[in-house]
């Protein structure tokens, strides 16, 4: 045992007992979330575009040669339809679920006074800050989940769940299918914790959640609008949303893993920084609300 | 960790917002055991005094002990030993008021989980609000809202109560039950800090006053030695006030001002008798003559200011 685990050790249970207690605060925290009603409608919201989906290509005739990839495979296969939904709801409504989210965290909290009660219990900023943003990249990652989830029931009992043929003309089991829908699922997710990151900085600024999710709202639908003017090539690869359309590439034949690796280093980058903003604001800030 | 006299310390305690000194330079001393009246108009610092305390706003200037400990610095370490209301209740409105509470406990990584319930339902009790702690924070009362605040201030045994403005919203009941709450607290060794901007609802409590006025200290100590630094007023009513008032000034009284109906002045040691024979002797028609000390109403109305802010 080397000198710095000694002057470590005494510390150690007080380290692990904040470990259970972030975890009970974060429990708390969840549960607010999930209670709240409009958060609930939002879900529902989520979930209803890959049905819309599922049934207008169900009683629709179908038409050759339009419309996206996924659209035209989605009537082969109900795992297409996830993969529809996503690509349909990450360009606007799953960032708009992060935005009202975050809204919430620290902005919320601010404009019903509660924040100043959680600050005296004491919960340290620090702590208060780390639990606010796991909570809400576990909630993104519900809303993804639940777009895919959504999909492949919808899907499945519409046009069957056989083996799925690949973009690049090869066949997969179900089993390897579900397996690539989990790794889209995993990446969108991690998209969108950059998005996260950028809403708790901006939750920090306000006390008025519902300025703060119009902001959000604003940052990645004009990243969108950015990425998709040609003339901008040179700044859209720092761009965020750039990399989130490269989900389907779990769906090629191998995987392709340039674009996702790049997204990922892309949206790490911007927890770091939007993370240390927030963290540098709210440890700053006087709370007067 | 030092032993401190006080439970509560500050020394040239400043929060400047821009230019405007919400508080300036105020020097706090809160014995422990102490029930302490806060007392100053709205608007006087009161309130980023007491935000202060809690490090929930950062002072432009000055120092601040707490419970033995600097603060900022040692908040992790004393926050856990205070509860405190301020500036009014602050819940979600759509939990119910045991689920605040629950969410306050989860909160406090030095709360015991497994005694949660029983804590929580200890101090809905103490405010008399375990009937309605499963009604929806939305549907309570503003005097409910007030007993949920305390209540949760009381979760976890405290050391130091910091109370801004407790009995706000309540009836008149309410009031007295606060009262007899902040009694039983002092009883059971806690320390009390209580603001209120009405001297009427805490004088009867309180063993120590400190008056805030834009920002400043202007009154500090035990209630008789705030009340003993006033002065007492000597009235005359006569006919003729002008010939009266040079009598006075003539006695060496301070203050000396002519109204409608007589004179007033300050005696300052001056015998009563020795002010009625000169007035008697100088030919002054006396038709009445009395010596008051002011009530600590009119104290604190004297040193913060009257009605709407005529300081400003």
């Amino acid at each position: 045992m080397s000198a710095t685990d000694l002057s470590a050790s005494p510390s150690a249970p007080a380290r692990s007992r904040t470990v259970v207690a972030s975890l009970r605060l974060l429990r708390s925290e969840l549960r607010i979330i999930a209670g709240r009603r409009r958060n609930q409608a939002g879900i529902l919201v989520l979930a209803s575009v890959p049905v819309l989906i599922a049934v207008a290509l169900k009683f629709s005739q179908p038409r050759e040669g339009r419309g996206p990839d996924f659209i035209s495979s989605a009537t082969s296969n109900g795992i297409f339809v996830s993969l529809t939904a996503l690509s349909i709801e990450i360009a606007l409504f799953l960032p708009l679920a992060v935005a009202a989210l975050a809204g919430d965290t620290i902005a919320g909290e601010a404009n019903i006074g509660t924040l100043r009660y959680l600050l005296t219990v004491p919960v340290d900023r620090t702590r208060l800050l780390a639990v606010k943003f796991v909570s809400l990249v576990l909630g993104a990652c519900f809303g993804v989940l639940v777009v895919a989830v959504t999909g492949v029931i919808v899907g499945g009992a519409l046009f069957g769940l056989g083996p799925t043929t690949l973009l690049s003309g090869s066949q997969i089991g179900l089993a390897d299918a579900l397996a690539r829908l989990a790794l889209a699922v995993l990446y969108l997710s991690a998209g969108l914790a950059g998005l996260a990151a950028i809403g708790l900085f901006i939750s920090t600024l306000t006390e008025q959640p519902i300025g703060a999710m119009i902001a959000i709202t604003v940052v990645s639908t004009a990243m969108w609008i950015l990425d998709g003017i040609p003339q901008l090539e040179w700044l859209q690869p720092w761009l965020l949303v750039h990399y989130w359309t490269a989900f389907s590439d779990a769906f090629r034949d191998p995987i392709f893993y340039e674009q996702m690796r790049q997204g990922l280093l892309v949206a790490l980058g911007y927890v770091v920084v939007f993370v240390s903003l927030a963290w540098a604001r709210f440890t700053q800030k006087d709370i007067t609300s | 960790m030092t032993h401190a006299a006080s439970a509560i310390t500050t020394t040239g305690l400043t929060k400047l917002f821009g230019k405007q000194a919400a508080v300036d330079g105020i020097d706090l001393q809160v014995p422990y055991g102490a029930v302490y009246g806060f007392l100053g108009p709205n608007g006087s610092g009161k309130t980023t005094t007491i935000r202060m305390l809690l490090g929930l706003v950062h002072a432009s200037a000055g120092e601040i002990e707490v419970l033995g400990e600097p603060i900022p610095g040692g908040l992790s370490r004393i926050l856990p030993r205070v509860g405190s209301l301020v500036e009014g209740p602050a819940f979600h409105p759509y939990l119910s008021g045991r689920a605040n509470l629950a969410r306050l406990d989860a909160a406090d990584r030095f709360a015991d989980p497994s005694t949660s319930r029983t804590r929580i339902d200890a101090a809905l009790e103490r405010v008399d609000l375990l009937g309605a702690a499963r009604k929806r924070y939305r549907a309570y009362s503003l005097g409910m809202r007030q007993r949920l605040a305390i209540a949760a201030a009381l979760l976890t045994p405290r050391d130091l109560l910091v109370l801004d403005e407790p009995t706000n919203g309540l009836d008149p009941q309410g009031t007295r039950e606060v009262r007899s709450l902040i009694a039983s607290l002092t009883g059971e060794g806690a320390t009390i800090l209580v603001s209120s901007h009405l001297l009427s609802e805490v004088e009867q409590i309180c063993s120590h006053l400190g008056i805030l006025r834009q920002g400043r200290l202007v009154a500090q100590g035990t209630v008789d030695e705030v009340r003993s630094g006033s002065r007492a007023v000597a009235e005359v009513l006569t006919a003729s006030p002008e010939e009266a008032a040079t009598v006075l000034r003539g006695l060496g009284l301070a203050d000396v001002t002519v109204t409608t109906t007589g004179v007033r002045a300050a005696p300052d040691g001056v015998d009563p008798e020795r002010i009625v024979a000169a007035l008697v002797g100088a030919g002054v028609g006396v038709r009445g003559f009395a010596v008051q000390s002011p009530s600590l109403e009119d104290l604190f109305v004297s040193l913060t200011g009257e009605g709407f802010d005529v300081s400003n």
